[in-house]
């Protein structure tokens, strides 16, 4: 049974369509991705499909959560399903984390409410959640505020935020394009990992081909809120149909050829 | 000649282990330096310390020859610009872009003139109206893009770069990457950049350094630091990036 149905999506800011007609869905153990450029509507993608829209945009077409409405359904319920089905990984994790908390308290105040997790049970679920993002300096790490966090730092600590509590379906917006590329693959081992022994959905949004092509399988290329071309990963990369799949393709072979050309001369 | 140098430089947080050690870096004029290295290595601290927003607790940094002491802040900082980590926050969220983009011009006491503004929207490919809205109207790769406009709008000698590329797609990415190599060649910018893309760093930057848990442990020119590394980071990183099968 699909967790996720959307299907003509279209999301816009008065007169302007900023997503457009957008349909797709997603199992439990699916690997779904939305590649594509800046701007293409990825993220509000997934900002439509948790509900979590900004003021002043609207939302339009059916998105259904393990069954809820969630562009019709009252907030209460919305709020109801998002928690305890769906977690969302925000590309930009300083507005994802308080500035006035610390990373612990963080990472504890979710597994308190959906695992209901107190005391020496919730100190060490903290402790395991940093660990599994390889912040092994974990107590530091767990006192400090989000401005005392390195860039990399304070994506993993979204990251662990938000699978803590083992969603069944984790949206992850570009998780990991503060890392460093020995940390990234370690991240995308562990995404990877979730999917195969959780059966957790993941939907990965990212603009970056070679990190798509190690988690997901099934594509949906999208340009100015359009999904332009969808299909499973390996054939996108060996045979782009759409000229913009196309470009995306090449630019990536562009940047291996530059560092292989270096390291060469 | 040598733009700006870090000399000895040793670097802790209040009441935290030290973040750098003994790290000394020359960037010179036309020579574009890529600081590469793991989360947490404090590649964005030596940033900012090279920007003169920290002190270092111990060393120096030299502003074309001279040591950059207060007093010289802002002299330095008409040669100098950033892009920072994490745009967002960077860019002030009651103002609209045409504003946030003048900033350094205003800063330099030059007019805020809107063709200037304009031209750097269009150069990291924003569309025209971009000037009249707010940040939070944009995408992450869009405000990331504001704040590469921002950097570039007054033609800086210096512009040090924190992951400037990183939450751009790699169409956008060869624009921005193309777009810095003509300013290099054309307006005699210098580039000290921090990125984890490899890539990026092998087209941009002539020398490479390393860093691991504040300490340089290698640096030298890209091609010599890329093709045959002699630190088992540096390996490691090399085989960590992800490419697309042939
Ligand atoms: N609050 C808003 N008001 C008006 N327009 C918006 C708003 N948020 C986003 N947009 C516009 O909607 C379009 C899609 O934005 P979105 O954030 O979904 O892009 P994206 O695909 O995630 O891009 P990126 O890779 O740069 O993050 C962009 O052109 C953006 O300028
Ligand atoms: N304000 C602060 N107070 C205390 N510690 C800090 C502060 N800012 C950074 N740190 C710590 O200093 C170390 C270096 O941080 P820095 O931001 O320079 O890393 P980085 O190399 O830029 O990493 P990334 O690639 O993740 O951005 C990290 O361990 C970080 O936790
Ligand atoms: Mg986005
Ligand atoms: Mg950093």
């Amino acid at each position: 049974m699909s967790l996720l149905t959307v299907s003509g999506l279209s999301v816009r800011s008065g007169p302007s369509v900023l997503v457009d007609g957008v349909s797709f869905e997603v199992s439990p153990g699916d690997r779904v991705g939305l590649i594509g450029e800046s701007g293409s509507g990825k993220s509000l993608t997934a900002l439509a499909v948790t509900g979590l829209l900004p003021p002043g945009l609207t939302a339009t077409g059916e998105v259904r959560l393990d069954g809820v409405d969630m562009i019709a359904a009252p907030e209460r319920q919305r709020t109801a399903v998002r928690g305890p089905v769906a977690a969302i990984v925000f590309q930009e994790p300083l507005t994802a984390l308080n500035p006035l908390m610390r990373a612990g308290r963080q990472i504890a105040d979710p597994l308190r409410r959906i695992r209901g997790l107190r005391g020496e049970a919730l100190k060490l679920a903290v402790r395991d959640a940093l660990r599994e993002v390889r912040l092994d300096d974990t107590d530091r790490i767990a006192r400090s505020y989000p401005h005392q966090l390195s860039g990399g730092q304070r994506q993993r600590v979204a990251i662990a935020m938000a699978i803590a509590c083992r969603p069944r379906l984790l949206i992850a917006d570009e998780p990991t394009t503060a890392l460093d590329v020995t940390v990234q693959a370690e991240i995308l081992d562990l995404l990877d990992g979730l999917v195969t022994r959780h059966n957790t959905a993941l939907v990965f949004i990212t603009h970056d081909l070679p990190v798509a092509a190690r988690v997901i399988r099934d594509t949906h290329v999208l340009r100015n809120g359009r999904v332009v071309e969808s299909g499973p990963i390996d054939s996108l990369i060996d045979h782009p149909e759409h000229p913009y799949t196309r470009t995306l393709v090449d630019s990536a072979r562009r940047f291996d050829a530059a560092l292989e050309r270096t390291a060469r001369d | 000649m040598a733009l700006l140098e870090a000399d000895s430089v040793g670097f802790s947080y209040r009441g935290g282990t030290p973040a750098l050690t003994d790290v000394s870096l020359t960037v010179r004029a036309g020579r574009n330096v890529a600081l590469v290295g793991e989360s947490g290595a404090g590649k964005s601290t030596l940033l900012r310390l090279l920007l003169g927003l920290a002190r270092p607790t111990t060393g120096e940094i030299r502003f074309a020859g001279r040591p950059l002491t207060r007093g010289r802040l802002r002299e330095y900082r008409r040669a100098v610009q950033a892009v920072f980590q994490d745009p967002y926050s960077s860019l002030d969220p009651r103002h609209r872009i045409g504003r946030i983009v003048a900033e350094p011009l205003r800063g330099l006491g030059l007019r805020a003139d809107p063709a200037r503004v304009a031209a750097a929207l269009d150069a990291v490919g924003l569309p025209a109206d971009t000037a009249s809205r707010y940040p939070h109207e944009f995408s992450g790769g869009q405000r990331q893009r504001v704040a590469i406009a921002r950097a570039i709008v007054c033609d800086p000698k210096v512009l040090l770069a924190d992951e400037p590329v990183s939450a751009l797609d790699l169409t956008t990415r060869v624009r921005i990457v193309d777009l810095l190599a003509s300013l290099c060649a054309e307006r005699d910018l210098t580039i000290m950049l921090v990125s984890h893309d490899l890539g990026v760093v092998a087209e941009l930057c002539r020398h490479t350094a390393v860093l691991e848990s504040g300490r340089l442990v290698e640096q030298g020119d890209t091609s010599q630091v890329l093709g045959s590394p002699s630190h088992p980071y540096t390996r490691k990183l090399l085989a960590s990036v992800p490419r697309l099968a042939r």
